[in-house]
């Protein structure tokens, strides 16, 4: 079953880059590249579960914490733009 | 052998969820729609596919570390998706509602009224 798990994780991060390519809007991107980051940290737990790996929780512990902060961070950045330069 | 089959039915599970999710985040028309599909299946899944991990550990300093990473994600989830909406609701994204119908369900109440006003 960790194979399949692994296997829908890799298809979930193709389909999640294909909308932060696609996505009309800034929003999608950010939502799509924060999903992305997720789906990131469950592939270092599982993959490196499955592989064996040492001290890959580590890994996946920091890069929880740092997709947290970057996404925070470049949503505070974004809060205001408007592509049309219109003040809403 | 019963944890053996609780951790595949997590595992499994949390690949479902997964799944949805990301065939939601790519296939829903709005983006409000897509922040809900992408926030929902997110905070089950990640639990569901880390609880399955800890019990095929077992009970070590990893699976320690894993509830860790359980109550981060969990606390982290709700927070950007609350703070990603209100941004795009700052930033000038609509909810796109789908007008006509709601007119003609309007219009037809409306009708209905004056009909039963009449008699």
């Amino acid at each position: 079953m960790i194979a399949a798990a692994i296997i829908a994780l890799l298809i979930t991060l193709a389909l999640t880059l294909i909308r932060a390519f696609l996505g009309p809007n800034i929003y999608d991107q950010i939502l799509a590249v924060n999903s992305f980051g997720t789906k990131t940290v469950l592939l270092i737990v599982v993959g490196g579960h499955a592989l064996g790996w040492f001290s890959y929780v580590d890994i996946a512990l920091m890069y929880a914490l740092v997709n947290f902060v970057g996404t925070l961070a470049v949503m505070r950045f974004f809060e205001q733009y408007n592509p049309q330069g219109e003040q809403s | 052998m019963i944890i053996e089959i609780l951790s595949d039915m997590c595992l499994l599970f949390g690949g479902i969820f997964t799944l949805t999710g990301a065939i939601g985040l790519l296939r829903l028309p709005n983006f409000f729609t897509r922040l809900h599909a992408a926030s929902v299946t997110e905070s089950l899944a990640a639990p569901l596919l880390i609880v399955g991990i800890i019990l095929d550990t077992g009970f070590t300093l990893d699976s320690a570390k894993l509830v860790l990473i359980i109550i981060i994600m969990v606390v982290a989830n709700p927070t950007i998706t609350h703070a990603l909406c209100r941004a795009a609701a700052h930033g000038g994204v609509n909810p796109d509602m789908d007008t006509k119908n709601n007119e003609i369900s309007q219009s037809k109440t409306e009708t209905e009224i004056s009909a039963k006003e009449l008699k």
